[in-house]
């Protein structure tokens, strides 16, 4: 491994790093929001949009995120739609995001016993009070675990971003493999850089699950 | 002070054998309820169920498993819609509401047989949560209010505590200061005590005893027979889904009227062994 050739490449790697957080991060913030508001619409059982989101969810969990990539970048196209390669990575990552986040916060919605909805509205509180006060907080205890392993999956998702010609560091790491062949140097790099990413989220979601579980269980 | 003493006096009530007192509650009726009909789909749980009680009355539900007690006061507080008749607190329709927005629910409170605590909130958020929330009042004032009630159960030390670490008789406790800071008009307790263990039992009953002295009207369900007869009123067997019998303890417990509350009174006796 020739240490000269690590230090040339970091700058390249370091905007490619930049570029993966950023979409990666707006892609896991649109599946968050995408989820939350799925998840309402499963959990209150709203007509209609119910089984919309059933077929959305299933739809997206069973196809791999890069045939929904070619989907939107080379089909979109087709349909007169152009976008680019970084919304087409933020919204692809966004909604396959969204139907895993779907059903981690609706798991959690539903493991609040129906003793503590009874209890909030006996005590005079209205049906938004009662979600937002009693709810939702420990539908979050509950799904914390399952939401932070879905953000580290999307992350890593992120290297598919590569196949649409966004430079991220998959795209980066073979760029640079294809046109120079310092492979060792490169694929170093690729898992220094991914750990870099993933170690902190990795840590601190422990933390949020430790801190959010502690409080109604004790451990 | 002078009137709690007066009454003291006049019942004669003793801490040690659990006795209250009978007609300390006006004639004022504060719910009435009206060929009230509950159903299940094909399954009727309440009949034409008819009943009034009084402001400062204690009125207990007894009854076989699945009777229907529960889901009475269950349909009183509103958490059960009715099929036929109506529900009427202070001359208001609650049951069927009418108006959405009316207010009949911290007029009422309510007491469950399963912890019902908020797990992610301390004692005293959990206490003070709703007057704050939902009646708007003042935090100094609630907060104070809270610790006096807390410490009247005797938990005033458990402010700062999370539900998860109290026992069964202590969450029990802290659900009735948890209805009483609603100031509501009428208490309903659901079997409150069938999770506990019989000490436990003990502490939550005092604080129920507690309340009968201080004429608040209130609806109990319970399997304690000895509590029954010494905090009630009135005493009302429902059996079937329909009241079988309405009268006062007294009679209820030695010569109750029908044969099927004789069967179900002499569950609670044994027969010597040896």
């Amino acid at each position: 491994m020739d240490f000269e050739v690590i230090k040339s490449y970091i700058p390249l790697f370091a905007e490619a790093f930049l570029l993966t957080i950023k979409t990666g991060w707006f892609g896991i913030a649109l599946s968050f929001a995408l989820g939350l508001i799925c998840a309402f619409i499963l959990y209150f059982k709203i007509p209609v949009l119910s089984a919309a989101v059933k077929v959305y969810v299933e739809l997206f969990r069973n196809t791999p995120l890069l045939v929904q990539l070619f989907f939107m970048y080379y089909g979109l196209p087709i349909l007169g739609i152009r976008v680019s390669a970084e919304i087409c990575g933020i919204i692809g990552l966004g909604l396959l995001g969204g139907s895993y986040m779907t059903e981690s916060i609706r798991s959690g919605l539903e493991s609040v016993p129906k003793i503590q909805t009874e209890s909030a509205l006996s005590l005079g509180m209205t049906k938004p009070q009662l979600f937002r006060l009693v709810i939702l907080p420990q539908a979050f205890a509950m799904s914390v675990p399952a939401i932070v392993a879905n953000i580290i999956f999307l992350l890593k998702e992120t290297s598919v971003f590569s196949a649409i010609s966004l430079m991220d560091l998959m795209f980066t790491a073979k760029d640079l493999i294809g046109l120079y062949y310092d492979t060792t140097e490169s694929l170093f790099l690729l898992v220094v850089f991914y750990i870099i990413m993933l170690l902190p989220v990795s840590i601190l979601g422990t933390v949020a699950e430790k801190k959010a579980r502690f409080k109604i269980y004790g451990v | 002070m002078l009137a709690y003493k007066l009454f003291v006096e006049i019942s004669g009530e003793t801490l040690g054998e659990l006795t209250v007192n009978a007609q300390r509650y006006t004639m004022e009726e504060i719910l009435k309820i009206e060929h009230l009909k509950k159903s299940f789909d094909d399954l009727t749980i309440l009949e034409d169920i008819n009943l009034s009680v009084k402001k400062g009355e204690v009125l207990v539900v007894v009854g076989p498993s699945g009777c229907g007690k529960s889901t009475l006061l269950r349909c009183i507080n509103g958490l059960e819609d009715i099929q036929e008749g109506k529900v009427i607190l202070e001359g208001n329709i609650i049951n069927p509401l009418v108006d959405r927005k009316s207010k009949y629910r911290e007029k009422i409170g309510m007491v469950f047989q399963s912890y019902d605590l908020f797990p992610h909130k301390t004692i005293l958020e959990n206490v003070m949560l709703a007057p704050l929330k939902v009646q708007k009042r003042k935090k100094d004032e609630v907060k104070k209010e809270a610790e006096q009630l807390l410490d009247r159960v005797g938990l005033l030390s458990k402010v700062s505590n999370y539900p998860r670490q109290l026992s069964g008789g202590q969450k029990q406790r802290v659900a009735i200061v948890r209805a009483l800071i609603m100031h509501p008009e009428i208490l309903l307790f659901d079997e409150v005590t069938a999770a506990l263990d019989p000490e436990m039992v003990r502490e939550v009953l005092d604080v129920i005893l507690d309340l009968a002295k201080q004429q608040r009207t209130m609806l109990i369900v319970t399997h304690e027979m000895a509590f029954a007869k010494a905090i009630a009123d009135r005493v009302i067997f429902l059996d079937g889904g329909s009241i079988v019998e309405d009268s006062d303890p007294t009679s209820f417990f030695t010569a109750p009227k029908t044969d099927r509350a004789r069967k179900f009174l002499n569950t609670f006796e044994f027969e010597k062994v040896h």
